[in-house]
C-alpha cells in the first residue's frame, strides 16, 4: 500500500461526515483512516465524472447555439433552443396532458390506497394477511408483459385512446405498491391517538381523514410524490394506449417530434428534456430526505 | 415501468409487526367496516387481474390486429410456433444477457460498491456523487434514452473520450447494440441498489467491523466473512427486484435502438411488441407476453418467500 499518510489535522477537518465515520483516534489508524478516505473519495469521482458526463451534455446542448452529439462547452449561448420549443404543439399540450393524466391517475391510487390500508393495518382478519401477500406480489408483475393483452381490451371495450382509460390503468399499475408502502405508515401511527375519536363517536371515516393522514402526512406525501414521479416518466403505457397526437402526453409526444432519428435538432430536444424533467427532479428533491432516512424496501430490506 | 421499487420507511416506522389493538375494534364484528378495501380492489380485478387473465387466454389463440372475430382456439401452437422460431431465441438470449450484464454484474455490484465507497468518504462528495446518480434514475425514461443515445453514437462522448486516449473508437449502437443499452440501464438503475445498500450497510453493528480490524482482517477478508453474510437478505432481495425491473424494460432499449440494428438489441418486451403490432399477430406476441409474466410470478414467489415475517 502507498504511504500516503494524511497529516493528522487534516483528518479532523474533514470529519463533517455522517454518523457511519469510524471516530477519528489517535496513533498509526488516524493515517490509515485518511487514506482510506482519500481512496474512498478517488473512487466515487471516477463514478461521478462517468456519471455526470451524459447530464452536463444535455445542459450544454440545450444552450449551444451549434449543439453537436458530444459533451463540449457551447460554441455561443442561446436561448433559442427553449424559445423554438415553447409552442403550444411541442410543450404545453403535451405537458398539460402529462399533468392530466399523472395527476388524475395519482389522485385515484392515493384515495385508493389510503382506504384499503386502513382497514389492513388497524382491523385483524383471517383474509388480509393472504390480501397483503397478493398485493406484494402485485408489485412485482412486470406491467410490461400486460401491455399487448390490455390493448386488445382496451379496443374491446372502448377505453383505447381516452384520457380516463389510460389513467385508470396508469393508477391500477401504481397501486399495489402504494398500498403496502401506506400500509406501513400507517402502522407507525399508534392507536392510542385514534381512540379519543372513536370515543367522541367519529366514524372510520373522520379517525382517517382527521387523524391518520394528518399525523403521516410526510408519509402520504411521499406515496403520492413517489407515485406521480413514475407515472410522469412512463413511456410505455401511454405509447400503447393513446392514439391521437392532441391527447399525447410528454413522454410519447417527445417520440413523434423527435422521431426520426435521422435529423434531430438536438438543441431543442435537449430543451424539451430538460422542460419536461424538471417537474419530477423539483418533486424528488422534496421527499429526498424522507427516502434518504431510514429508507429501507418496500419498508422490509433487512440486511 | 412495473411497481417493483423502493419502498420508504421513515426511522419512526416500525413496518414490522402489528400495531397494539384497541379491543374495542376488534370487538366490533362488523364486515361492513372492511368496505374501505373495495375502491382499490376492484381497480386491481378490473385493470390488473382481468388483463392478465385475457392474456392467459388470448395466448391461447390466433388473433391478429386486424379483424377481432376472427381468432380461434390454437392450443399450445403459439408456444411451440415461439421456441422454434430464431428471432425468439435471439431474444431470449439477448434478454439473459441484458439482464446479466446490466441487473446482476452492474447495478448491484456497482451499487454495493458505490454505498460501500460512500461510508468512507467525505460528506460532500458523497452528497454530490449521490445526488447525481439518483438524479440520473429520477430522469423519466424516455430522457435517459436520448442521452445514452448521443452519448454512444458515433460522434458521441464515448468515442470522444476513447479517441483521447489513443484507443479504437467505434459504432457502439451499430456494432455492440446489446451492450450499449445495458450500461444505458447500469446508468439509469443503479441508484436503486446504491439505496437498499448504503441503507443496509448502515444497519451492520461497527464494532464488528471495528473488531475484525482490529484482528488483523484486511478490507477483502471483512468484506467476504463479514459484510457479505450481513447484509445477505437485502442482497437477494435487491436483485430479485433489479431482475424483474430489468426484464420489463422497454422504453431506454425503444429510445435507443428500437431494437435494432436487425434484432441485435431486440430483448422480450421489444419482440412481443413488435410481433404483436408490427406483423399483427397479437395472440403470438401475447403468448411471448405470457412467459415473461410467469417467469416475473415466479421471481414474485421468490421475493415473497424473502419478504414472508415482514407481512
Amino acid at each position: 500500500m502507498a504511504a500516503i499518510s494524511g497529516t493528522p489535522g487534516t483528518t479532523k477537518a474533514v470529519t463533517g461526515a455522517g454518523p457511519r465515520q469510524r471516530p477519528a483516534r489517535t496513533g498509526p489508524t488516524l493515517s490509515r483512516s485518511s487514506r482510506q478516505r482519500l481512496a474512498a473519495d478517488l473512487g466515487l469521482l471516477v463514478v461521478l465524472g462517468a456519471f455526470m458526463l451524459p447530464l452536463v451534455w444535455l445542459v450544454f446542448a440545450s444552450v449551444d447555439t451549434d449543439p453537436s452529439m458530444k459533451v463540449a462547452p457551447p460554441s455561443g449561448l442561446t436561448t433559442e433552443n427553449f424559445s423554438r420549443v415553447l409552442t403550444d404543439e411541442i410543450t404545453f399540450t403535451p405537458m398539460l396532458n402529462s399533468l392530466l393524466l399523472c395527476g388524475s391517475a395519482t389522485l385515484m391510487t392515493v384515495t385508493a390506497a389510503a382506504l384499503a390500508a386502513y382497514p389492513l393495518s388497524r382491523y385483524k382478519a383471517r383474509f388480509s394477511r393472504p390480501y397483503l401477500l397478493t398485493i406484494l406480489f402485485s408489485t412485482c408483475l412486470p406491467i410490461t408483459a400486460v401491455m399487448v393483452p390490455v390493448y386488445g381490451l382496451f379496443v374491446q371495450v372502448n377505453l383505447i385512446d381516452t384520457m380516463h382509460g389510460t389513467s385508470f390503468f396508469l393508477a391500477t399499475s401504481q397501486l399495489p405498491f402504494a398500498v403496502w408502502l401506506m400500509k406501513n405508515f400507517m402502522d407507525g401511527v399508534p392507536i392510542a391517538l385514534e381512540e379519543a375519536a372513536w370515543t367522541d363517536g367519529a366514524s372510520w371515516f373522520q379517525a382517517l381523514t382527521k387523524v391518520i393522514l394528518p399525523l403521516m402526512g410526510p408519509g402520504f406525501s411521499v406515496v403520492t410524490i413517489y407515485s406521480f414521479i413514475h407515472m410522469w416518466g412512463n413511456f410505455f403505457v401511454p405509447f400503447m394506449l393513446i392514439i391521437s397526437p392532441e391527447q399525447l402526453p410528454a413522454s410519447v409526444s417527445i417520440f413523434t417530434f423527435f422521431g426520426n432519428l435521422g435529423s434531430i435538432a438536438f438543441g431543442e430536444l435537449a430543451a424539451f428534456s430538460i422542460l419536461y424533467s424538471t417537474p419530477v427532479l423539483l418533486l424528488y428533491i422534496l421527499i429526498a430526505k424522507r427516502l434518504g432516512g431510514g429508507f429501507t424496501l418496500s419498508g422490509a430490506v433487512k440486511g | 415501468m412495473s411497481a417493483t421499487d423502493l419502498g420508504v420507511v421513515g426511522k419512526e416506522v416500525p413496518g414490522r409487526g402489528e400495531p397494539p389493538r384497541d379491543q374495542r375494534l376488534v370487538r366490533r364484528r362488523n364486515p361492513w367496516r372492511w368496505l374501505p378495501i373495495a375502491p382499490a380492489t376492484v381497480l386491481l380485478l378490473l385493470f390488473l387481474a382481468g388483463p392478465i387473465a385475457y392474456c392467459a387466454y388470448i395466448a391461447f389463440t390466433d388473433m391478429q390486429l386486424t379483424g377481432q372475430a376472427s381468432a380461434s382456439f390454437v392450443g399450445f401452437d403459439n408456444f411451440t410456433k415461439a421456441f422454434g422460431d430464431e428471432n425468439f431465441r435471439n431474444s431470449v438470449v439477448l434478454t439473459l444477457v441484458f439482464t446479466l450484464i446490466s441487473s446482476i454484474l452492474g447495478q448491484n455490484t456497482l451499487g454495493l460498491t458505490l454505498a460501500s465507497l460512500m461510508a468512507r468518504s467525505t460528506k460532500a462528495i458523497r452528497s454530490i456523487t449521490g445526488a447525481v446518480v439518483i438524479c440520473a434514475w429520477v430522469l423519466p425514461e424516455i430522457v435517459a434514452g436520448f442521452l445514452l443515445y448521443t452519448f454512444f453514437s458515433k460522434e458521441g462522448t464515448l468515442n470522444e473520450i476513447l479517441a483521447w486516449l489513443h484507443l479504437p473508437s467505434q459504432n457502439w449502437l451499430f456494432t455492440l447494440p446489446i451492450m450499449a443499452v445495458s450500461f444505458a440501464n447500469v446508468w439509469r438503475g443503479t441508484a436503486f441498489s446504491m439505496l437498499v445498500y448504503s441503507a443496509a450497510l448502515s444497519e451492520i453493528p461497527k464494532e464488528v467491523t471495528e473488531s475484525a480490524e482490529v484482528d488483523g482482517a484486511g478490507p477483502w477478508k471483512r468484506l467476504w466473512h463479514i459484510t457479505l453474510p450481513m447484509i445477505r437478505r437485502s442482497i437477494g432481495t435487491n436483485l430479485m427486484l433489479n431482475t424483474l425491473q430489468t426484464l420489463s424494460v422497454f422504453g431506454l432499449i425503444w429510445a435507443m435502438t428500437r431494437g435494432g440494428p436487425g434484432n441485435r438489441s431486440q430483448t422480450l418486451p421489444i419482440f412481443m411488441y413488435d410481433q404483436a403490432f408490427n406483423k399483427s399477430l397479437i395472440g403470438y406476441g401475447t403468448a411471448v407476453a405470457l412467459l415473461l409474466l410467469v417467469v416475473g410470478a415466479l421471481f414474485s414467489v421468490v421475493y415473497l418467500r424473502l419478504m414472508r415475517e415482514e407481512v
